[in-house]
């Protein structure tokens, strides 16, 4: 694996997180009309990096930190020196781990599939 | 590094408690319509860009939101102030000063008149243009002597780098009542209003 990331560039709030909530909206079987399936919690933040790059975060739940080190990653990938190492850092294994979480799901689900079959009945002919 | 697109503008930050911030200059507000043509301090201000009087960022902050157009005097219209105020208010930026709900505006580059602005209809009538004004202080020019609604008597306010002419157009908007604009002087960390319907004595 690779090293945790160092020397974060200090940076100024331009929107502290904030807390707030957004209607998810959906579609049944991804073709009928819209609806309004609820609301979910999401949580906000945009800082200016020292070189002034901005990083915007929108994160689900109420985690302000979890939206602070979003926000800072994407400001981090935004600075053409540090892209690199952020994206073999952090972006790499984030997308490794889901993987890896979605097919142990789809793994679990497998195990439990049953197969419905209906035994031809003899009737002759 | 493809697709994404480089900040062209380092946005400045907002103030520093957003809801608290506000508040406090909504106050201050209340206060100078309450008082017109009377000077009052904005307690408290933020980052802003170089062209904005300090007052004039923090009312803007206090004041505009995605619900109210605004219309920028174009020699005040940098990226720098399109930047800062889409990104803390979200407001439309209009073109026509007729379109907006409220105007932002520069007394150097020579006041616009009063009725390209919307006065509001008479059923309506708070639907009209609120003009901020950065002016160039309030010391030295010649005081102007104003009377009406929550003045006792007669008051004077010197608001430098304003025409005579402009007070003229004043008398103007004070016949429209109830339509008509409201405006907002802005010089440094202060401000005075003149609500409709405050008169100018000659």
């Amino acid at each position: 694996m690779c090293a945790p990331i160092r020397n974060r560039p200090s940076y100024l709030w331009l929107r502290r997180p904030e807390t707030g909530l957004v209607m998810v909206r959906a579609r049944a079987g991804g073709s009928g009309a819209q609806f309004n399936l609820g609301e979910m919690a999401v949580t906000r933040c945009v800082l200016r990096t020292a070189n002034d790059i901005a990083g915007y975060a929108y994160v689900p739940g109420r985690n302000s930190r979890h939206a602070e080190l979003a926000a800072l990653m994407d400001a981090m990938l935004l600075d053409p020196a540090r892209h690199d190492e952020v994206y073999r850092c952090v972006v790499r294994p984030l997308v490794e781990s889901r993987r890896q979480r979605l097919a142990a799901t789809a793994a679990k689900a497998a195990a439990t599939k049953v197969e419905f079959f209906t035994l031809v009945r003899g009737e002759n002919d | 590094m493809d697709g994404y697109p480089a900040a062209t503008v380092a946005v400045m930050p907002g103030f520093d408690d957003p809801v608290a911030g506000s508040q406090c200059v909504f106050r201050a507000l209340l206060a100078a319509f309450a008082h017109p043509a009377t000077l009052r301090e904005v307690p408290l201000c933020c980052d802003h860009p170089a062209v904005l009087e300090p007052a004039a960022a923090a009312v803007c902050l206090a004041l505009l939101d995605y619900e109210t157009p605004l219309w920028i005097d174009p020699c005040l219209e940098t990226a720098g102030v399109r930047e800062f105020l889409r990104f803390h208010c979200g407001c439309p930026l209009v073109t026509m000063p007729r379109a907006a709900r409220f105007a932002l505006l520069d007394c150097a580059a020579g006041l616009r008149l009063l009725d390209e602005f919307d006065c509001g209809d008479i059923e309506y009538p708070e639907r009209s243009t609120t003009l901020l004004i950065q002016c160039r202080g309030f010391a030295t020019a010649t005081a102007t002597t104003f009377s009406g609604p929550g003045i006792r008597d007669r008051v004077q306010l010197a608001v430098n780098g304003i025409e005579f002419g402009f007070w003229q157009q004043w008398r103007k908007n004070r016949q429209l009542f109830p339509r008509g604009v409201d405006l907002i002087f802005i010089h440094g960390n202060r401000i005075a209003a003149l609500p409709r319907t405050t008169q100018v004595e000659t």
